[in-house]
């Protein structure tokens, strides 16, 4: 994998933690940790570069749902 | 109002927001609030997923735009307003058929399985010929999660001509289910038993061959003159996603639920004796453990398990006494009818929570055995079938 891409996938990774973080659901908050945390573990060895491009787009548009949702936290 | 839940709930979260160590805190969380019921109690864990789902943020999200600004009727022919609702409609009508294997001209979008279930019985009857009958079976049971075997029963009613009806409320989503795969005829779906919306569902009607229906609402005509009524965009879109997402993680949350389930029947088993699990223990779907503890009177341990939200049966009749119509058609004795509990196992559940739940629950089934004369009489060996109880 292209460093720059290495770096993108971390950013995305963390950032997405980060705002799971701010659920103030306990179901939500551990569910969305999780869930995160295993998808990116199950595609760390993925190579194509189209498909890695394709999970990221996917990773981000997961990332705004989240972030659309911090609105109503309690 | 807001500032004072914000500052509550701040005052009830055990470390400020950044990355916690050691991960969340299992029993009832403090900084989920307080039951909103006047009790001010912290809330209980959810352990009733049979009962009815959280929604999916997922789902949230897809309904945002359709609860705010485009807010058209669907059957609006002559606006945009009305053209980006129907967009909406039909796509979330494809992701409902995708997940069952149907085309999106077999999906009708109702208020819930009941109204589906209702139409598909009571609007077949009236297209009645002499010769036709309908068989209706559940795909997964809501009480005991038993799997009945539709494949088979789809091939008899095709052999037979008979049309074949399942509700698939508890099913799909979480197991894989093709209707032409099952030779199934009709399928009722219910929105908030797959982290969809309450208040929407949708009816599947084969058109190869085709399965004749008289409408049962009438009005304007939607959905093919079957429903009448304008289709509430918003919970349509919610149900579509749903679908949607539940295909997406079927296989994640199975194996999830199957090794949390297996946690929580063999923890159970290992620490307390006298343990039934209600249904077939191989053709099952494993979310779904109905559990009954001899000696225990069901409705008491509910009571006792008063942090972990559970149900002894279907909620549909929770507030009846009697026990329930399935244990009694499997051949559940009576008294262990009245022990059991069901407890659900969803996407959401956590591994604390389940772990809380069997702590607690082995804790007060000792307890309340400890309290109970008949538990003293087995122990000292006394068969009970053999009392002679006499009247006074």
């Amino acid at each position: 994998m292209a460093a720059s891409s290495r770096a993108q996938v971390l950013r995305l990774y963390r950032a997405l933690l980060r705002e799971s973080q701010r659920f103030s659901g306990y179901n939500y908050r551990t569910y969305a940790i999780r869930r995160i945390r295993d998808a990116f573990r199950e595609n760390k060895n993925i190579a194509d570069s189209e498909k890695i491009e394709e999970l990221l787009n996917k990773a981000k548009a997961n990332l705004e749902i989240i972030q659309r949702q911090m609105v109503f936290q309690v | 109002m807001l500032l004072w839940r914000r500052l509550a709930a701040l005052r009830g979260q055990q470390a400020p927001r950044r990355l916690r160590a050691g991960g969340p805190k299992p029993g009832p969380e403090p900084g989920q609030g307080r039951t909103s019921d006047g009790g001010g109690a912290p809330r209980p864990l959810y352990m009733d997923v049979q009962a009815t789902t959280p929604l999916d943020p997922r789902v949230l999200d897809s309904m945002l735009p359709y609860l705010t600004a485009y807010y058209g009727n669907p059957h609006s022919r002559t606006h945009a307003y009305g053209w980006e609702s129907e967009a909406a409609m039909e796509n979330a009508r494809r992701q409902v058929a995708d997940l069952i294997g149907a085309d999106s001209r077999e999906i009708i979008f109702t208020s819930g399985a009941t109204e589906s279930n209702n139409m598909a019985i009571k609007e077949l009857e009236a297209a009645f010929q002499p010769d036709t009958s309908l068989v209706t079976v559940m795909t997964v049971n809501n009480e005991i999660g038993v799997k009945q075997p539709i494949h088979d029963i789809g091939e008899i009613c095709r052999a037979h001509k008979v049309f074949f009806h399942t509700d698939a409320a508890q099913a799909i989503g979480k197991i894989p289910v093709d209707v032409n795969n099952m030779k199934i005829d009709l399928m009722s779906i219910s929105g908030h038993k797959i982290y969809g919306p309450k208040g929407v569902g949708a009816l599947y009607v084969r058109r190869r061959p085709r399965v004749r229906l008289e409408p049962l609402q009438s009005g304007g005509g939607q959905e093919r003159g079957l429903r009448s009524g304008t289709v509430p965009t918003p919970l349509a879109v919610g149900l579509g996603a749903a679908c949607e997402v539940a295909q997406q993680e079927m296989e994640y949350d199975h194996n999830r639920i199957s090794k949390l389930a297996e946690r929580l029947i063999t923890k159970i088993m290992s620490e307390v004796p006298d343990v039934v699990m209600n249904g077939d223990q191989e053709h099952r779907y494993p979310g779904c453990i109905n559990l009954s503890f001899a000696y225990v009177e069901g409705e008491s341990l509910l009571m006792a398990l008063k942090d972990v939200a559970l149900s002894s049966g279907s909620a549909c009749t929770s507030a009846s006494l009697e026990p329930s119509y399935v244990l009694r058609a499997i051949g559940t004795d009576e008294d262990l009818a009245h022990s059991s509990i069901r407890f659900g196992i969803g996407r959401f559940t956590t591994e604390e929570e389940v772990d809380y739940t069997v702590q607690k629950c082995i804790q007060h089934v000792k307890r309340l055995r400890e309290m109970s004369p008949l538990w003293e009489m087995v122990q000292d060996g006394i068969d009970l079938k053999s009392i002679k109880w006499t009247q006074h």
